[in-house]
């Protein structure tokens, strides 16, 4: 997280608290651990995402939203985008606050970071749903 | 207890990088985040794909033409080769995460698979994909 304490060099809290890692609401570690299950959860939506890419790549228009929409495709499409988007978002931050030192930068930067992955996020999520529904109707 | 007040002095940081020797296993975790905030900026590629897709077919067909020409093919196999890095990478440091292949010789031989795996992965990909067509 980002460090907002007013005065970085003071501390009301003990050694121990600061080497225990939890915070004050105690999900210290809790995004640490997203991050990682992100990572085990991107590896197969990632092969699939190749697989998928790989089979539109060269195909017609017609051919690309008829793989798209198949419900499987679309599925593992939409997990992937949630898998990724919120594994990049959790890798950037933590790039961010390793090089970042100026406060009011860095905080910026992890909102703009935040909102890149958001919009990638949406866009991705509501194409993939457009393109599954409009065969429908 | 009493308040902890550090002294107000700038003190030396420690060395980074360029003082170190480079390693495999140095040079990869680097190369690690690299290719991390590659793919990062790479997901808009994914991003105006699928939305020139939602679009329809007017939209879809001039992407499609510029992610199939020869600079849109380099990038794209670049950004495969770059993908299965980052992955091979990641799964590498999973295995440290439980502690495993954390001796001398296994952690840098492990650091060089991930650079031989994914250029064998890409090109693996590649070959299928072309083939597929």
């Amino acid at each position: 997280m980002v460090d907002n304490r007013p005065e970085a060099t003071r501390t009301i809290r003990t050694a121990y608290a600061r080497a225990k890692g939890l915070g004050p609401a105690h999900h210290g570690t809790s995004e640490w651990w997203l991050h990682r299950v992100t990572a085990v959860s991107n590896v197969p939506l990632i092969l699939s995402f190749v697989v998928i890419v790989a089979l539109c790549a060269g195909r017609s228009y017609e051919d690309a939203v008829r793989l798209v929409s198949h419900p499987l495709v679309a599925i593992l499409l939409i997990l992937g985008v949630l898998s990724v988007t919120n594994h990049m978002r959790m890798g950037l931050q933590i790039v961010i606050e390793d090089y970042v030192h100026d406060k009011g930068l860095k905080i910026a930067a992890v909102i703009a970071n935040t909102f890149y992955c958001v919009v990638v996020a949406v866009a991705c999520l509501y194409a993939i749903v457009r393109v599954s529904l409009r065969t429908l109707v | 207890m009493a308040e902890i007040v550090r002294p107000a002095v700038a003190r030396p940081l420690s060395p980074h990088l360029q003082i170190y020797r480079w390693t495999w296993t140095m040079a990869m975790s680097v190369f690690h985040r690299i290719t991390g905030v590659a793919l990062y900026g790479g997901t808009a590629l994914v991003a105006i794909w699928l939305v020139a897709l939602a679009s329809g077919k007017a939209a879809y067909d001039p992407v499609a033409w510029l992610y199939g020409s020869i600079l849109g093919r380099l990038v794209i196999f670049v950004y495969t080769w770059i993908l299965m890095h980052h992955m091979l990478g990641g799964i590498r440091h999973l295995v440290w995460d439980f502690g495993h292949g954390m001796e001398p010789g296994t952690r840098i031989a492990m650091a060089k698979y991930t650079l031989v795996g994914s250029a064998v992965l890409t090109v693996v990909i590649w070959a299928a994909a072309l083939l597929a067509r």
